[in-house]
């Protein structure tokens, strides 16, 4: 089909975005396509306005310590919908606040994953000779190292804070990430049009910005939506070892007091089974988006 | 030897399910082969051959819908049970597939995956009667029988070629289907497969159906030949006339395609049909060649012309063979 | 009798003799192996800036508390070479390390690697039963999945994969204690709710033994469970990415039977990303293994890394991390060899 040119003849520029435009449009009509990812896009949207409006759901007063006034360890009741904590606070409200830090964490951390991943998956992928194969290398190495004994022991040794979790995550997590963008790097370089700019004198810096970087960005961004559902899981088993902010509620300090106090054995199932089914519920969403994401971008998968 | 045709498809339609809609891919097609004899399938991709040829074992996938008879020695492949079809699968007649490079099994040895049809069919079959089988094969093909320890990868692609057709004899077909058993491979490499092939047949008396868009091939080795276009037969006829001679005005551009040596007026002519095949979605009211046709008339766009016995022997589907043509003098390849 | 008329009109690469086939893979293996050393290496480097360069002066930390004379902690700083230079004490850590020397734990005031071999027995019994019946079922589930995709087996079961996979393995052990160990409702809690044995019975009696294995029942399901949920979803999107290839429309036309064709041809082949991305993840083995043996009270190395957090016990975070990325080194190593085995295309 031949494209017919009328007046006004458009700009390479403007056709190019065009034709984005149009492809980011067709995107989303796929995914609109598929029922998980809408449900897990729903379900995520439900959990972020929660985080957000957390001020105005629960009174940031029940998270003080020393300001509670419930019974201990106390089954729902009407006042409190989940019960109560071993300091006498609204599970509830902890729930609610807890979002905030449980969703932050992910998200920080899982910038941090990226950027580290995608720099060193370009560089690995793009730079032939020894620069590439030195960063895969070092890429191979830290893939093997296992990502909890490190992150518990760089925790221990930082210490415990929400920046240090944050950091720790998001340096334990990169290796995947960063393959995976070496590959698609891999696959790209090959083509035909960069070999064009290279021929036309483009620059390599040039070349990864203004062509590889654009067509690995899907992947990316399909690959960040699983990086945090892994984030927020790593930060909710690291808060339970006991080695996340103390000062501040996450899902994963909410179960570690629990475990702590013993709600296991007493059977305060209102502690233990919501933030568990809330970290689930979150980390499935995250899953499902991406698997979506996955399959949109990547003509191959369709149809699974 | 049962007397019935050996391979007669009759008024097959096949129809894709695709996410955009029905997908017709054959729509009305007949097609003969005898024994011993020959059969080409012409026409560009997308025309419906590969589909055709899948449809000869029941391979075309579950989703789409066919209709017609596929008779196999008198016996419909798309009504037999399933037991009844396994057993003619490979051993009444066997497809070299297109595209060598991925047809083959990368994990396994040649030679296994030459002696598991033979298995399955002969499960009283000795291992030294089947090296003996698979050696011999091999032999036949023109390749060293210590191949069959290889793995694919270890292949080029004409010996790859190769095993693909010695691995179809392995059952002794009385059917062979080749699908462009020889693109992507060089010319002479594309010689040698194409003496095996035509040795198979001479020798042994099996049937062909030989499918390519490569005109001049099947010129040379088939009997008949069979165009199609957009899911139909817009040409059949004995394949030298076909090639040389053809009535169809796409035959003449398929044929004009191919220049032979020798003939000075070829260089000069243009080779190519402007266009591309049309969406087999969006098929118009009129013949589907019209659009491309150098020789399309206004009567061209009502009906989908019918397939009719013009000279002795030859069949065409264009209503404007013989007709004058108002803009310039008929050219030699209308009839 | 050949039908072609002139064999020798292309010629033939002659390549006959199959000996080249097993020189292929030996020199595999030799890559693979060096590879493996490599990562080991680079790992004692992590391990040793993370513990000896970071936290502060062990010898101090260690007689805290106690009463300890200048020639013991002279004594302690030359075995460990605390007062050499940075590259000098790497050399001795090295040393250290090939003599089985980890240090000595904070809490316990016994050697790491004492406590490391007592406690790496436990470890293995959970981890290694766990990942064999995972691999099992997972893998089964996977194909059947795939196989059949789309079909109600197939959404079922990867619906529950992906909700177990999206689950803290160590939460769901905890449900798996309150529920069937504790017991609420009407579910009785007939299983124990923590600890490899019971206090009163010999380990090493039949009775001990079947003890062993009743205590084991919840957190072996528990990892069981979290792992084969990852295997079958690796094991379905691998298969799933087998469908549409050309050799299965070959195997098909050759008149095989659907089973064959699905585990001769797809799942043979299916297998090769399957155990890379097993390989992959075998950190995720790792990881629910400390947490669940810390939810259970299993006395493993995972509940060893997690008490010492507290302390903090460097020297034995230090000698489990050692421990656990050596265990991940040398599966990864296996998982390679296994692919060399598979895949004939990497061994020529």
């Amino acid at each position: 089909m031949t494209a017919e040119v009328t007046a006004p003849r458009l700009s390479p520029r403007q056709l190019a975005r065009r034709r984005r435009v149009a492809s980011w449009k067709r995107g989303w009509t796929r995914f609109h396509a598929h029922r998980s990812g809408m449900v897990g896009l729903a379900v995520l949207v439900v959990f972020i306005a929660i985080a957000l409006a957390a001020p105005l759901l629960a009174d940031s007063s029940g998270l003080d310590v020393t300001q509670a006034d419930g019974p201990i360890l106390h089954a729902p009741t009407a006042g409190y919908p989940l019960g109560t904590d071993e300091n006498g606070r609204s599970v509830l409200t902890l729930l609610i606040w807890g979002s905030r830090i449980s969703l932050l964490v992910g998200l920080m951390a899982t910038l941090i994953s990226m950027v580290i991943g995608t720099l060193i998956g370009l560089v690995s992928g793009f730079f032939p000779g020894w620069v590439g194969r030195i960063f895969f290398r070092l890429t191979e190495w830290f893939l093997v190292i296992p990502y909890l004994p490190l992150a518990i022991a760089l925790a221990t040794v930082l210490g415990r804070s929400l920046v240090n979790i944050i950091i720790v995550i998001g340096v334990t997590s990169w290796p995947g990430t960063a393959l995976l963008i070496r590959s698609q790097t891999l696959s790209i370089r090959e083509r035909a049009y960069v070999e064009r700019a290279e021929a036309i004198g483009a620059g390599r810096w040039h070349q990864m910005g203004r062509h590889v970087l654009p067509n690995v960005m899907p992947m990316i961004f399909a690959n960040t939506t699983l990086t945090v559902a892994g984030a927020i899981l790593a930060e909710t088993t690291l808060s339970f070892l006991g080695l996340g902010d103390p000062t501040r509620t996450s899902w994963g300090t909410m179960l570690d007091s629990a475990f702590e106090v013993g709600a296991i054995t007493t059977g305060c199932w209102w502690y233990i089974v919501p933030p568990g089914v809330c970290v689930v519920l979150v980390v499935l969403a995250f899953t499902l988006i991406g698997n979506a994401l996955e399959e949109v971008l990547n003509p191959r998968l369709r149809g699974r | 030897m049962s007397t019935a045709t050996l391979l007669a498809i009759r008024d097959l339609h096949v129809s894709y399910a695709t996410g955009e809609g029905p997908l017709p891919a054959v729509r009305g097609v007949d097609l003969t082969v005898e024994r011993g004899q020959i059969v080409g399938v012409a026409g560009e991709s997308g025309c419906g051959k590969s589909t055709l040829a899948s449809t000869v074992l029941r391979l075309q996938p579950p989703s789409a819908t066919v209709s017609g008879e596929v008779l196999f020695d008198g016996h419909d492949v798309m009504t037999m049970r399933w037991g009844e079809l396994r057993a003619v699968r490979w051993a009444g007649a066997s497809i070299v597939f297109q595209g060598a490079l991925h047809s083959l099994n990368p994990v396994h040895r040649i030679g296994a995956q030459i002696a598991e049809p033979l298995l399955v069919h002969d499960p009283s079959l000795g291992r030294r009667s089947i090296d003996e089988r698979i050696e011999a094969l091999l032999d036949q093909v023109g390749l060293d029988p210590a191949r069959a320890r290889s793995y694919p990868h270890q292949l080029s692609g004409g010996q790859k070629q190769r095993v693909m057709i010695a691995m179809a004899l392995a059952c002794d077909p009385e059917l062979v289907v080749a699908d462009e058993p020889t693109t992507a491979l060089d010319v002479m490499v594309q010689a040698q497969v194409l003496g095996v092939l035509s040795g198979l047949v001479r020798e042994r008396g099996v049937g062909m159906m030989m499918i390519s868009h490569d005109l001049s091939v099947l010129a040379e080795l088939c009997d008949r030949i069979t165009v199609m276009y957009a899911g139909r037969v817009v040409e059949e006829g004995p394949a030298g006339k076909v090639f040389s001679a053809p009535i169809h005005p796409y035959s003449g551009a398929l044929s004009a395609a191919f220049p032979r040596v020798g003939d000075p007026a070829a260089r000069f002519s243009p080779a190519g049909l402007p266009g591309d095949p049309p969406d087999p979605r969006n098929l118009s009211a009129g013949c589907s060649f019209a659009p491309r046709c150098p020789r399309a008339a206004e009567i061209c766009l009502r009906a989908e012309p019918v397939l009719t016995t013009h000279l002795d022997d030859r069949m065409a589907a264009c209503v404007r063979i013989g007709q004058p043509d108002p803009l310039r003098e008929p050219t030699e390849v209308a009839g | 009798m050949s039908l072609v008329a002139e064999p020798g009109l292309v010629a033939d690469r002659e390549q006959a003799d199959a000996q080249p086939r097993r020189r292929g893979y030996a020199s595999y293996v030799g890559l693979k192996v060096l590879g493996a050393l490599g990562s080991l290496f680079f790992m004692l480097i992590v391990n040793f800036f993370l513990f000896r360069v970071l936290p502060g002066d062990p010898a101090k930390t260690l007689g805290r508390g106690r009463l300890v004379s200048q020639e013991q902690i002279d004594a302690f700083n030359k075995t460990y070479g605390l007062n050499q230079s940075m590259p000098q004490q790497f050399v001795t850590f090295l040393k250290n390390i090939v003599h089985g020397d980890l240090g000595i734990s904070l809490q316990y005031r016994t050697p790491v690697s004492q406590l490391i071999m007592d406690r790496l027995w436990p470890t293995i019994l959970l981890v290694g039963t766990s990942t064999i019946l995972a691999t099992v079922i997972g893998v089964y589930l996977g194909i059947k999945g795939a196989w059949n995709r789309g079909g109600m087996f197939d959404k079922i079961s990867t619906g529950t994969s992906l909700t177990l996979y999206s689950m803290p393995e160590w939460w769901l052990g905890l449900l798996l204690i309150a529920g069937l160990g504790v017991g609420f409702w009407f579910v009785p809690g007939i299983f124990p709710t923590g600890g490899l044995n019971s206090p009163d019975v010999d380990p090493n009696s039949l009775h001990g033994v079947l003890d062993t294995m009743w205590h084991l029942v919840l957190p072996v399901t528990t990892l069981t469970l979290a792992y084969l949920a990852e295997y079958s979803l690796i094991m379905r999107s691998s298969l799933l990415d087998e469908l549409g290839e050309d050799y299965l429309q070959t195997a098909r036309a050759k008149g095989l039977r659907d089973v064959r064709v699905r585990n001769h041809h797809a799942v043979r082949n299916a297998l090769l990303p399957t155990t890379t991305l097993i390989a992959l993840n075998i950190g995720f083995v790792v990881s629910g293994a400390i947490t669940v043996e810390t939810v259970f009270s299993i006395p493993g190395l995972g509940l060893l890394s997690t008490d010492a957090i507290d302390v903090p016990d460097f020297w034995v975070l230090q000698g489990t991390f050692l421990v656990a990325s050596a265990g991940v080194i040398l599966a990864n190593l296996v998982a390679n060899l296994i692919y060399g085995w598979l895949d004939p295309r990497v061994r020529t």
